[in-house]
C-alpha cells in the first residue's frame, strides 16, 4: 500500500532539510514531497497519516545492538529486538556478534540474515567477530562473513589485547572497506573491576574500572589506525580523555569515528545508588566531569554517533549480587527521549541530534539508509517530541526490563515507525 | 531516643546518635555478660539465621553467643562457597530461610552488597556481618566501644589505621564510626592498598607508618589476607613487614598511652611483632569480648524496632 505523511516537520539532515510538508511512499521507496496532501485524502489507494505538529524524519539507525539470537532467546529474540527498535523509532539496527555460536563465520552470519528476513521487522545488519571465538588470537573469516552481509568487525566486549592481531585485523579488512569496530578496554587494568573506579567505588567497596583502561586502549586503536589508515570506530565512548584522544586524532586525520551511548551523556557513577545492578554496564557509568567531556564531545562534532548498546538481560539475571551480576541494559526504547534531552538542554541542536541518529551512522558502516532521499527505501519515524511520560518497563517490547530509567518523566514519543514502506509500529 | 531500623547494613548510614544508642546499649548487655546467668529473654521465640558464605569462627561463633545469650533460636547455615556455585542464588537460599521462619538474617559474603539486595527482597531484618570490600559495622561497633572504654569517648581521638584499606571492610566501617563521632582518621599502607579516592571522605592518607603514628591515640592494625595476595600490591610479605609492620621502634611519636587494636585474626610478625601484640598497649583480646556485648546491643535495637514499626 503506498502511504501518505501529511503536514509533519520533516527533518532529513543528509540533505539538510527541515520544512513543514507531505511525504509520498510508494513501493517501499520515498516517491516524492507532493506539496498538496488533498488528491491522496480521498483515494483508498493510499493510506494517509496524519503528521501535523509531529516530527518526521528517516528511521533512527543504532550500530550497536545486541540481539541475543542465537543462544540467548531467552534475553531477547531477533524478533522481539526488532519490535523493541521498532518502537524506539529505530528502522535499521547493526547487531554485535557475541552470540551463542559467536558470529564468526558465514554461516551464523546467513542464519542472522535468514532470521531477520522472514521474522525481523527492522533492517538488521550484523557485525563479525574480528578474531575467531572472540579469542584474540587468529582472524576470523572476515572476507566470507561481508560477503554473507557483516558491515564491520569488532570483537566487542572481549577487546583484541594483542596489538599485533589488531593489527592485522585493520589491514585485512582494507580488501573489503568495512570499519573495525573497538571496545576499547585494557583488560587486564580493569580486570575483575564492575563499576567505574572512583569515590563511589570505593565507598561503595566495588571494584572499580579506572577510566585508564578506556583511554589506553583508545589510544593504541587510534595509533594503529594511523599506521593501517583503517576506519576505526570507538564504541560507546565514557571517557574525558578518550574524548581528548579522539579529538586529537581527527585534528591529525586520522579516520577515526565515535559513538556514544544515552546513559553515558545521562548519568553519572552515583546512579549505581545502593548496588542498582540496572547500572552495571561496560563501559561503566563515569564520573560527572565525564559525562560532561562526552556531552561536550557530541556537541563538537567529535563523538559522530549516538548508538543505544542495547543490551538485554533477564531479570533472574539482575536479580543477584553486584558483582555475578551481567553488565549491560536496555536502550532502544528510551534513546529518542534521553537524547532530546540534550536537545531541551542546549547541548545539541534537533538537527544534529537527528543526523547522530541517522544517516552519520549509516555512513559508518556504509549502509544505504538514514535518509529521505527520493528513492530511497522508505525507513521513516514519526515522534512527538513533546509528548511526556513516564518510562515503564513492563511496557518494553525487548524482552528484558533491565534499565535504570525506569519511573523517569521524560519527553518524546514514537507515534509511528515505518520501514521499508510497511508500518511497523504505531502509538 | 528510639532505634528505628529494621535493618543496620553499614555505619555510612547510622548517625551519630544511632552510633551512640547501640554503644550505650552495649554497655548494659556487656553488664549481662559479667553475669553468672548470662542470658536474658529478649529474643525469645524469634528465630535467627547465621548465613555465612566466608569462612569466619571468631564473627560467627561471636554472633552465635551474642543471639543465644538474647534467648534466639539459632540457625547456622555456613558455606564456604558461593551460592551460585551451589545451583542456588543468594536471593532464594535467603528467602528459603525466610520461610523456615527466621525473622532476622546475619549474612556474611564475599561480594560488596549483598546484604543490600537481601534488605530490599525480603521481610526479615537484615544484619550485615561483612560484605565484601565494604563494610563490617559490628567490627566498627566494637572498636568503637572499646575505645570509648579505654579513652572515654571518640572526638578528637587521632586514630591510625595501617595496612590494606583497599580491600578492607573493618577499614570503611570504622571510618565512617569515627568521622561521625568526631575523631581525626589517617590511613597509612603502601599506596597500591590505598584506594586514589579515599580522601575524597575527611581521611589523611600517609605512605610512611612513623609519620603517620605521630601523636596517634589508637592504632588499628588490619590483616593482610595473604589468602588474597599474590603480590601484585607488594612484592614480598617480608617487604610489607618492614615496613608497615608495628613495632615498638615506629610508634615512637605516638601518644604513650597509644592503645593498639587488631580485629584478628593476627598474623604475627607480619603486621605486629609479638611484644606489640601482648603489649601494654594491645586491647586485641578485648576486643573479642566486647563483641558479644555490641552485637546484643545490635540485635537488642533491630528487635524492638521491629516491634514497634
Amino acid at each position: 500500500m503506498s502511504i501518505l505523511i501529511k503536514g509533519g516537520r520533516i527533518i532529513d539532515p543528509s540533505r539538510n532539510f527541515d520544512k513543514i510538508g507531505n511525504i509520498l511512499i510508494e513501493k517501499g521507496k520515498i516517491k516524492s514531497f507532493p506539496k498538496d496532501a488533498k488528491e491522496f485524502e480521498n483515494n483508498s489507494k493510499y493510506k494517509v497519516i496524519d503528521a501535523g505538529r509531529k516530527i518526521v524524519s528517516p528511521g533512527f539507525v543504532d550500530i550497536h545492538v545486541h540481539l541475543r539470537e542465537p543462544g540467548y532467546e531467552y534475553k531477547e529474540t531477533i524478533r522481539s529486538g526488532c519490535e523493541s527498535a521498532a518502537a524506539g523509532g529505530f528502522t535499521s539496527i547493526v547487531c554485535m556478534p557475541n552470540t551463542n555460536p559467536i558470529n564468526d563465520n558465514a554461516s551464523v552470519t546467513e542464519y542472522i540474515m535468514l532470521k531477520a528476513r522472514t521474522e525481523g521487522i527492522v533492517n538488521v545488519f550484523p557485525i563479525g567477530a574480528i578474531t575467531k571465538g572472540e579469542k584474540g588470537e587468529t582472524l576470523a573469516q572476515i572476507g566470507e562473513m561481508y560477503e554473507a552481509g557483516c558491515v564491520g568487525v569488532s570483537d566487542d566486549g572481549m577487546p583484541v589485547m594483542n596489538s599485533k592481531v589488531m593489527r592485522h585485523a585493520m589491514e585485512y579488512v582494507k580488501a573489503f572497506g568495512i570499519p573495525v569496530i573497538s571496545h576499547a578496554e585494557d583488560r587486564n587494568l580493569s580486570a575483575s573491576g564492575v563499576m567505574n573506579e572512583g569515590d563511589m567505588s570505593t565507598l561503595l567497596g566495588l571494584k572499580g574500572i579506572p577510566a585508564a583502561s578506556e583511554d589506553v586502549m583508545v589510544s593504541r586503536d587510534i595509533t594503529l589506525a594511523e599506521l593501517t589508515g583503517t576506519h576505526l570506530h570507538i564504541c560507546h565512548v565514557s571517557t574525558a580523555g578518550s574524548v581528548r584522544l579522539i579529538r586529537d586524532a581527527k585534528a591529525r586525520g586520522v579516520n577515526v569515528t565515535a559513538e556514544a551511548a544515552p546513559h553515558h551523556f545521562t548519568l553519572t557513577d552515583k546512579a549505581v545508588g545502593e548496588y542498582d545492578t540496572n547500572s552495571k554496564m561496560n563501559p561503566p557509568l563515569r564520573g560527572e566531569s565525564d559525562m560532561e567531556a562526552v556531552r561536550e564531545g557530541l556537541r563538537d562534532g567529535t563523538i559522530d554517533v549516538i548508538a543505544t548498546d542495547h543490551a538485554p538481560h533477564s531479570e533472574d539475571e539482575k536479580k543477584v549480587e553486584f558483582d555475578l551480576a551481567p553488565f549491560g541494559i536496555v536502550g532502544l526504547e528510551t534513546a529518542l527521549p534521553l537524547s532530546l534531552r540534550l536537545v531541551e538542554q542546549g547541548v545539541i541542536s534537533l538537527h544534529d541530534m537527528i543526523a547522530k541518529m541517522t544517516y552519520i551512522p549509516s555512513k559508518i558502516v556504509n549502509i544505504e539508509r538514514g535518509t529521505l532521499n527520493p528513492g530511497a527505501p522508505a525507513d521513516v519515524v514519526i515522534f512527538d517530541a513533546e509528548r511526556r511520560y513516564t518510562v515503564d518497563r513492563d511496557k518494553f517490547h525487548s524482552k528484558s526490563k533491565n534499565t535504570p530509567f525506569h519511573g523517569w518523566e521524560l519527553s518524546g514519543a514514537v507515534i509511528c515507525t515505518i520501514v521499508n514502506g510497511r508500518v511497523v509500529y504505531s502509538c | 531516643m528510639e532505634f528505628e531500623r529494621k535493618h543496620i547494613l553499614g555505619l555510612e548510614e547510622l548517625n551519630a546518635e544511632e552510633i551512640t544508642l547501640v554503644l550505650d546499649t552495649a554497655e548494659s548487655m556487656k553488664e549481662v555478660s559479667e553475669r553468672d546467668v548470662k542470658k536474658v529473654p529478649a529474643l525469645r521465640g524469634m528465630t535467627v539465621c547465621n548465613l555465612f558464605f566466608e569462612p569466619s569462627t571468631r564473627t560467627r561463633s561471636s554472633f552465635e553467643i551474642a543471639e543465644k545469650r538474647l534467648s534466639a533460636d539459632v540457625l547456622n547455615f555456613t558455606t564456604s562457597q558461593s551460592s551460585v556455585v551451589k545451583g542456588e542464588s543468594l536471593l532464594d537460599t535467603a528467602r528459603n530461610l525466610e520461610a523456615m521462619g527466621a525473622s532476622m538474617i546475619v549474612i556474611r559474603h564475599p561480594m560488596s552488597g549483598a546484604p543490600w539486595l537481601l534488605a530490599k527482597e525480603l521481610n526479615s531484618s537484615i544484619i550485615n556481618a561483612g560484605d565484601g570490600s565494604h563494610e563490617h559495622p559490628s567490627q566498627a561497633l566494637l572498636d568503637l566501644f572499646t575505645i570509648r572504654r579505654m579513652k572515654g569517648g571518640i572526638e578528637g581521638l587521632k586514630i591510625v589505621i595501617v595496612g590494606d584499606i583497599l580491600h578492607s571492610r573493618v577499614a570503611r566501617s570504622n571510618i565512617w564510626g569515627f568521622l561521625k563521632l568526631g575523631a581525626e582518621v589517617r590511613v597509612v599502607g603502601p599506596p597500591t592498598l590505598i584506594p586514589k579516592y579515599i580522601e575524597k571522605i575527611d581521611v589523611r592518607t600517609f605512605y610512611n607508618l612513623s609519620e603517620a603514628v605521630v601523636d596517634a591515640d589508637v592504632i588499628i592494625m588490619l590483616r593482610i589476607q595473604k589468602e588474597r595476595q599474590d603480590f601484585e600490591f607488594f612484592p614480598s610479605l617480608r617487604e610489607y613487614s618492614r615496613f608497615y609492620g608495628l613495632t615498638r621502634e615506629k610508634i615512637k611519636r605516638a601518644h604513650e598511652n597509644v592503645t593498639v587494636m587488631h580485629p584478628g585474626p593476627i598474623n604475627r610478625g607480619v603486621e605486629l611483632s609479638s611484644d606489640m601484640a601482648d603489649g601494654p598497649g594491645s586491647v586485641i583480646l578485648e576486643q573479642v569480648s566486647n563483641g558479644i556485648a555490641v552485637r546484643m546491643a545490635m540485635f537488642y535495637l533491630v528487635a524492638s524496632a521491629r516491634r514497634n514499626g
